[in-house]
């Protein structure tokens, strides 16, 4: 497992495994953001913690369909599935690897970005607190997303349309933490809730996934 | 005799072709006693005017909406439990008729809304759980369309349909948490006091019963096509392999 | 035809959207299950006749 979970990481730090460049999608989001709603430092002050939090799961979204291909393409995955790891493992290492690579560097980057959209300084934290715990449950929901169209040709744009029904609850109660926080109200109960729902992502849906992915290499 | 005994496609589409005709007509039959009698011989509502004809549109069918997912969420089940290829075909088939029926439920709100509530759309929770569900009847009928091998896309759709359930649910309380709403509550429940007055309920629950039997009768009608659809594909392979 | 009073667009807009929805409904699906049935005949003819 430990393995797998290191050449998933070498791959994608290696030019041309994209790593990075969900990074830089977030940015650029955030950047746009001022020139489509306007410079007001009091609006962006209020959109912050929905915009920060909209960026970083667009950026997720974007970086899930390398999840799978590559491996489906050159057929690691066919050798991975006759493993002697189970399935769930793997995807479960899968959305590990993703969340190191790309979530975790959202959440990293989104206090700085958050800079920029002027967000009142009580949010930083909360903002941090919120996505630490709400970007895993995206990962996880994204493998599931990925596997479930990982042989389609052109499963770009499917991948989005499937996944995002089901990142809204993930989305509702993180950036409602983040603008209770920014807004200095008690954040105690999205934030349990956010936290429940990841952890119950975490929990079940590597099985659904796996689940998926037997299907697909059938 | 047992409701297994409609797992066979044969089975199935003769007894569906019995009944056909008796769900058609009593169906139609239905909700045009039941709109013709909403709409001429009810009395306006003090508050709301002549709008609250609306209603006998409106809630049977959002009531669908939510019934024909929670059909697909059955026969999904029974598909990845015992692999009746007519329980998955069935699933696929209601979906569009679910679309429809949110379809008609969100435009007859919007349009009641405005009049009543000064606006088309408000970010309420009944009305963004049904957009939520829209969204998750658009990206399951867009998985079936997208697979070729049918067994494999009946495998996916219902695992996206079990999975799906789930977060559907989520949303609902979700989106419950993050806004207040403006919608009323249950308009009919048995527990209640306070439902809608004798002379709006008995022409809705005339028009529910049109809708749960149009509703029936399209997912016959179209399972019989999917199941016929499924046949001709097997039929051409099977005339190619042998050319 | 009763008198919907001042709200007669928005009832008469909602009925007619929804019936339109309702009879597109059933006409696709009649539409498409006519279509793949004759399909079904020509191809049962075709192999019969093929033996």
């Amino acid at each position: 497992m430990i393995a797998l979970l290191f050449r998933d990481l070498k791959l994608a730090l290696r030019a041309g495994g994209g790593f990075g460049l969900g990074l830089a999608f977030f940015l650029i989001v955030t950047v746009m953001v001022p020139f489509s709603v306007g410079p007001q430092s009091e609006l962006l002050a209020r959109i912050a913690p929905g915009v920060l939090w909209l960026g970083a799961l667009l950026a997720c979204l974007l970086s899930l369909d390398r999840l799978l291909a590559l491996d489906w393409e050159d057929g690691s995955l066919d050798l991975l599935a006759t493993a002697p790891l189970p399935l769930e493992g793997t995807v479960t290492i899968k959305a590990l690897a993703h969340w190191i690579t790309t979530g975790l560097p959202l959440v990293l980057a989104a206090p700085v970005l958050g800079v920029l959209l002027n967000l009142p300084v009580q949010g930083f934290l909360w903002l941090l607190v919120s996505l630490l715990l709400g970007t895993p449950a995206l990962s996880v929901i994204g493998t599931f997303g990925a596997a479930l169209t990982v042989g389609l040709k052109r499963g770009g744009l499917l991948l989005s349309l499937l996944v995002m029904p089901l990142y809204v609850p993930t989305l509702i109660f993180g950036a409602e933490v983040a603008r209770r926080g920014a807004e200095g109200l008690a954040v105690q109960t999205p934030l349990l809730l956010l936290a429940g729902i990841s952890a119950a992502s975490i929990a079940l849906l590597p099985f659904a996934s796996a689940a998926v992915l037997r299907v697909n290499l059938r | 005799m047992s409701i297994w005994e409609y797992a066979n496609p044969k089975k199935f589409l003769a007894t569906t072709e019995r009944v056909m005709p008796t769900l058609w007509i009593s169906s139609a039959a239905l909700i045009s006693v039941g709109l013709v009698w909403g709409f001429f011989f009810t009395p306006d509502d003090y508050r709301q005017g002549s709008t609250v004809k609306i209603i006998f549109l409106h809630v049977p069918s959002a009531l669908m909406a939510i019934n024909a997912w929670f059909m697909m969420l059955v026969t999904s089940l029974v598909w990845v439990i015992r692999r009746h290829h007519v329980s998955a075909l069935a699933a696929r088939a209601a979906a569009p008729v679910g679309v429809v029926m949110t379809l008609i439920a969100l435009v007859t709100g919007a349009i009641w809304g405005q009049p009543m509530w000064g606006t088309w759309w408000a970010w309420d929770p009944r009305l963004t759980s049904f957009l939520v569900l829209f969204l998750f009847y658009l990206g399951y009928i867009a998985l079936w369309e997208a697979i070729d091998n049918p067994d494999t896309a009946a495998d996916l759709t219902s695992i996206l349909c079990l999975v799906g359930s789930v977060f559907a649910v989520l949303s609902r309380y979700a989106v419950n948490f993050w806004n207040q709403g403006l919608h009323q509550g249950a308009s009919l429940s048995l527990d209640k006091e306070e439902n809608v007055a004798d002379v709006f309920s008995n022409p809705l629950y005339v028009c529910m019963a049109g809708f749960v039997l149009l509703f029936i009768a399209l997912v016959f009608y179209r399972t019989g096509t999917e199941i016929r659809a499924r046949r001709i594909k097997a039929l051409i392979a099977r005339e190619r392999l042998e050319a | 035809m009763p008198d919907l009073g001042k709200y007669a667009d928005a009832v008469l807009s909602a009925y007619a959207a929804s019936l339109v929805l309702l009879v597109a409904l059933v006409l696709v699906t009649l539409w498409r299950g006519r279509k793949v049935r004759r399909e079904m005949e020509n191809l049962q003819s075709r192999i019969k006749r093929n033996g």
